[in-house]
């Protein structure tokens, strides 16, 4: 990449000011739960996040974790479905939840003044939340009809190929529940799941606004004494290596686009070499300015557009390609994604290159924690990793130090194309011959 | 931004206080800036006053496809300048088009504003808008199409689906996505009397939010805009329609949805002539859909068992403040059992009645305002929202200030101002459309 040539001159940047640092406070209370608050004003609000360790290999638990989830705010020994409802909602309040293979967390926001009476609300569904049984079967009824919405959608069929072809039998590779799993699923077994799992020791709790952070931790701790206890044990295999083998190649009859899916695994974020292989990711599709988004889209016009990112799991981190490009041009598309992988792993970056990657890490990341709402998300995946505001401080040290050298090499290890677990989803009809020409397919 | 405190029993919201500073150029640009120094970051939006609704009959989809071409380079930007300018300032852009207006923003660390206001700029003096890049971003859009709408189930439903149904007018009623043809038939000409006709300075607001001092940013605004040359501006029409007499029915096969669904809509008061009955109406769909304690939730999911999913909203894409009259107030759902919609019409009709007959309950109203409240000051968190919002509110309303008033306005509105949107939302009013479920196992 080099500048283009100008006749008007683009303005210089000016000097970065500093951010402000932040105002953190880390206590863990005597139940084992660790409390994080951050003061920071803004809007009159105020963030949590509570991430409670959901990870295990017990049969259908993908099931009833996602039942769980759908059903936890139905009521507890205190509030009725409605009434719960009504008093987080009279709050100016918030709350969700929602579960993947890792982790159960609670989301949710509340006007900065209520939030002595909002923790009271969420003590009195961690410890009494009473999955009515009436509810629980109705809720099922619905999970059901929402899985079967999301599995005709084609990215979600893609990701769940590629998850499969990457983790085998783990549970990563289940993140969304198995339909006949969810009709065996009894409000007895949410219950049981919720004392089992949802307990203090091990979970996190990020609270981030506009709030005194001593006081806050002085709230939580009076709200949530009741809880208490640590989870039942629970032993998860060990994540398989990622086998590349042949294309797998998932027929979606009349599909008008493909969608394409290729997966490795990466280095995690406390990983010395993470900010080079973060940059190089983005170099090669992980923002706009990267080489594949500037070939297959704004060259050629294959796709609204790819992305690479790095995703981060408890258990390791993952590269994901993705990209829904148009059928006629599902070999052509693929032709040149393995050309730019083939490219970044074989051939050092250019300077330009790097400093405009390095410079979107930095800002970007400035920009993501600017908000409440986004700094309370980082920090909770983040503890969910085992790292604290610490490493997000440091992270832009660490970017404005990557060498071009650094680079080339976490992309020559990384971004082999040999290394990828590929998938298609699309009208096989028509993209088998296309895909065959370039790799074997499944 | 100071917040006012929430008494434990008498309700008052928080009412924001933002610092804003209004001005004009020569050539009509108006500019608004909201200066907050608390995170070195800086969010520039231009909007200009053109959306989909003011595209020629035959070229549906002009307008977004026309925002994809003032990304494609300018009077002295090369093709892919813009984004590499933006990113390697350690920022993010984007634009979007929308039945009114369409946008355009950065968010930057702040020592890249100057940069962000003459990209700004020079797109506004001219977009270079070239043979090639006109067919590049033809396909990209008709791709853009394919994983929003065509490839994926529910993907125009009901923003592409009611409109036609609802309203008569070409400008209400048409794809404002594009047909395949029409997008086809798109020529550099068409995009250079687009541009001259709706990119005129004297209609677009810029905005600026974050980390700036308002004088300095004047001086640079004033730098890189004030050359741009004044056009004459055309009067907008007026789109609006009358509500419907006799109710509407049609359906549309979605040939990968699972399970039906449904929209009901109804052409509700003028959202900037009519503000207080726009916000009844916004309270009113709060009331109808927001949350477990809501009425259609209450009936039609944990009751009935109808539905699996049912949503209650103003304007196109569920923003209350996005669009001038005509605005639809929707309501949409998703449900298993494909002989139960008129049973799920029945219901919706009777918790309109209720409401309109019984009014509220105690305490009903003021939850759903506080939340609603909440939800309008979280929006404004980011500076990119911030800036977006506030370029909004003065391109639609006229004023930005009309934000801070909000919560004031929202606690003026009574429970018999619910209970009278809610009677206007008789059956001979609505326009229901059925998707069919074509994906059905």
């Amino acid at each position: 990449m080099s500048a283009p040539a100008l006749t008007a001159t683009v303005p210089e940047l000016g000097t970065p000011r500093r951010a402000r640092k932040l105002s953190t406070l880390e206590r863990t209370l005597d139940s084992g739960l660790r409390v994080l608050v951050v003061r920071k004003p803004g809007v009159p609000l105020v963030e949590v996040r509570l991430r409670v360790p959901f990870l295990s290999a017990r049969a259908a638990h993908a099931a009833k974790a996602a039942l769980l989830s759908d059903s936890v705010l139905t009521g507890t020994a205190d509030l009725d479905r409605a009434g719960l409802a009504a008093a987080v909602q009279g709050l100016g309040g918030d709350i969700g939840f929602g579960v993947d293979a890792d982790r159960l967390q609670l989301s949710g926001n509340v006007l900065a003044t209520n939030l002595r009476r909002y923790l009271d609300l969420v003590a009195d569904v961690l410890t009494g939340a009473a999955y009515p049984a009436k509810e629980v079967v109705a809720e099922r009824e619905r999970l059901v009809e929402r899985l079967t919405i999301a599995r005709s959608r084609a990215g979600v069929v893609a990701a769940e190929a590629l998850a499969k072809r990457m983790w085998g039998d783990h549970p990563y590779a289940s993140d969304l529940p198995e339909t006949d799993d969810v009709q065996g699923v009894t409000a007895a077994h949410v219950r049981r799941l919720h004392r089992d799992l949802i307990r203090p020791d091990g979970a996190v709790l990020v609270i981030v606004g506009d709030v005194s952070a001593p006081r806050t931790a002085d709230l939580v701790a009076k709200a949530l004494d009741g809880w208490t206890g640590a989870p039942v044990a629970n032993r998860v295999p060990q994540l398989p290596s990622v086998e590349s083998g042949p294309l797998l190649l998932v027929d979606r009859p009349g599909s008008v686009q493909s969608s394409l899916r290729l997966g490795a695994s990466a280095l995690r974020r406390d990983d010395e070499r993470y900010p080079a292989l973060q940059l190089a990711n983005l170099i090669f599709g992980g923002y706009f300015s990267s080489r594949w988004t500037e070939n297959i889209r704004e060259d050629k016009g294959y796709t609204y557009g790819p992305h690479s990112g790095v995703d981060h799991h408890a258990l390791g981190s993952y590269l994901q390609l993705q990209a829904d490009v148009a059928t006629e041009v599902t070999g052509p598309a693929l032709l040149e994604t393995l050309y730019e992988m083939g490219r970044i792993a074989s051939l050092p970056p250019s300077v330009d290159e790097v400093e405009s990657a390095r410079q979107y890490a930095i800002g970007t990341l400035a920009l993501s924690t600017a908000t409440q709402a986004g700094l309370a998300s980082t920090l909770a995946a983040l503890a969910g990793v085992g790292l604290g505001p610490d490493w997000l401080a440091e992270h832009p040290r660490r970017l404005a130090k990557v060498t071009l050298d650094e680079i080339a090499a976490a992309a020559a290890e990384f971004f082999a194309p040999t290394r990828f677990a590929t998938v298609v989803v699309g009208d096989a009809a028509s993209v088998r011959d296309p895909l065959s020409a370039l790799t074997p397919v499944a | 931004m100071p917040a006012t405190t929430l008494a434990p029993h008498a309700i008052t919201l928080p009412r924001p206080s933002f610092e804003l500073v209004h001005a004009t150029l020569p050539n009509g640009l108006r500019v608004v800036l909201a200066p907050d120094r608390s995170a070195p970051v800086v969010g520039v939006a231009v909007l200009y006053d053109v959306g989909f609704r003011s595209e020629p009959e035959g070229r549906t989809g002009f307008a977004h496809l026309f925002e994809h071409l003032m990304f494609q380079g300018s009077a002295n930007l090369e093709k892919l300048a813009h984004f590499r300018y933006v990113q390697s300032s350690g920022g993010t852009f984007n634009g979007s088009t929308h039945p009114d207006y369409t946008n355009y923003f950065e968010a930057l660390p702040s020592n890249a504003l100057e940069r962000g206001l003459f990209l700004e700029a020079d797109r506004m003096l001219s977009p270079r808008i070239t043979e090639e890049n006109l067919a590049n971003q033809i396909a990209v859009v008709k791709e853009e199409i394919r994983v929003n709408v065509l490839n994926r189930p529910y993907g125009g439903f009901p923003w592409l689906e009611l409109p036609p149904v609802l309203f008569d007018t070409f400008p209400n009623a048409h794809n404002g996505y594009g047909d395949f043809v029409d997008l086809e038939s798109a020529t550099v000409d068409d995009a250079a009397d687009f541009f001259r006709r709706y990119y005129a300075p004297g209609n677009a607001v810029l905005t600026v939010a974050g980390d700036l001092d308002p004088e300095e940013t004047l001086a640079l605004i004033e730098k890189h805009f004030a050359g741009i040359p004044q056009r004459r501006v055309g009067k907008r029409p007026d789109f609006g329609e009358p509500p419907l007499t006799e109710e509407r029915r049609a359906s549309t096969v979605d040939a990968h949805a699972p399970i039906p669904a449904v929209a009901i809509g109804y052409r509700v008061a003028d959202p900037v002539r009519e503000l207080d009955a726009h916000l009844a109406n916004i309270l009113l769909a709060e009331v109808l859909s927001d949350g477990d304690a809501s009425r259609l939730q209450r009936r039609l999911v944990q009751r009935d068992h109808l539905v699996t999913d049912i949503s209650a909203y103003l304007g196109e894409f569920g923003d209350p403040f996005d669009e001038r009259d005509p605005t639809p107030l929707t309501i949409s759902a998703h449900y298993p059992d494909a002989g139960s919609l008129d049973r799920i019409l029945v219901g919706v009709d009777e918790e309109l009645d209720r409401i309109a007959n019984d009014g509220l309950a105690d305490g009903e109203l003021d939850r759903v305002r506080t939340k609603l409240a909440s939800a309008l000051f979280r929006e404004m968190d980011a500076v990119i929202s911030r800036s977006l919002n506030f370029a909004k509110f003065e391109l639609i309303f006229g004023r930005a200030e009309l934000i801070s008033e909000l919560p004031d306005r929202l606690s003026a509105i009574s429970d018999l101002d619910v209970q009278a949107a809610a009677a206007a939302l008789r059956p001979d009013r609505r326009a229901v459309v059925e998707l069919i479920a074509g994906g059905a196992a």
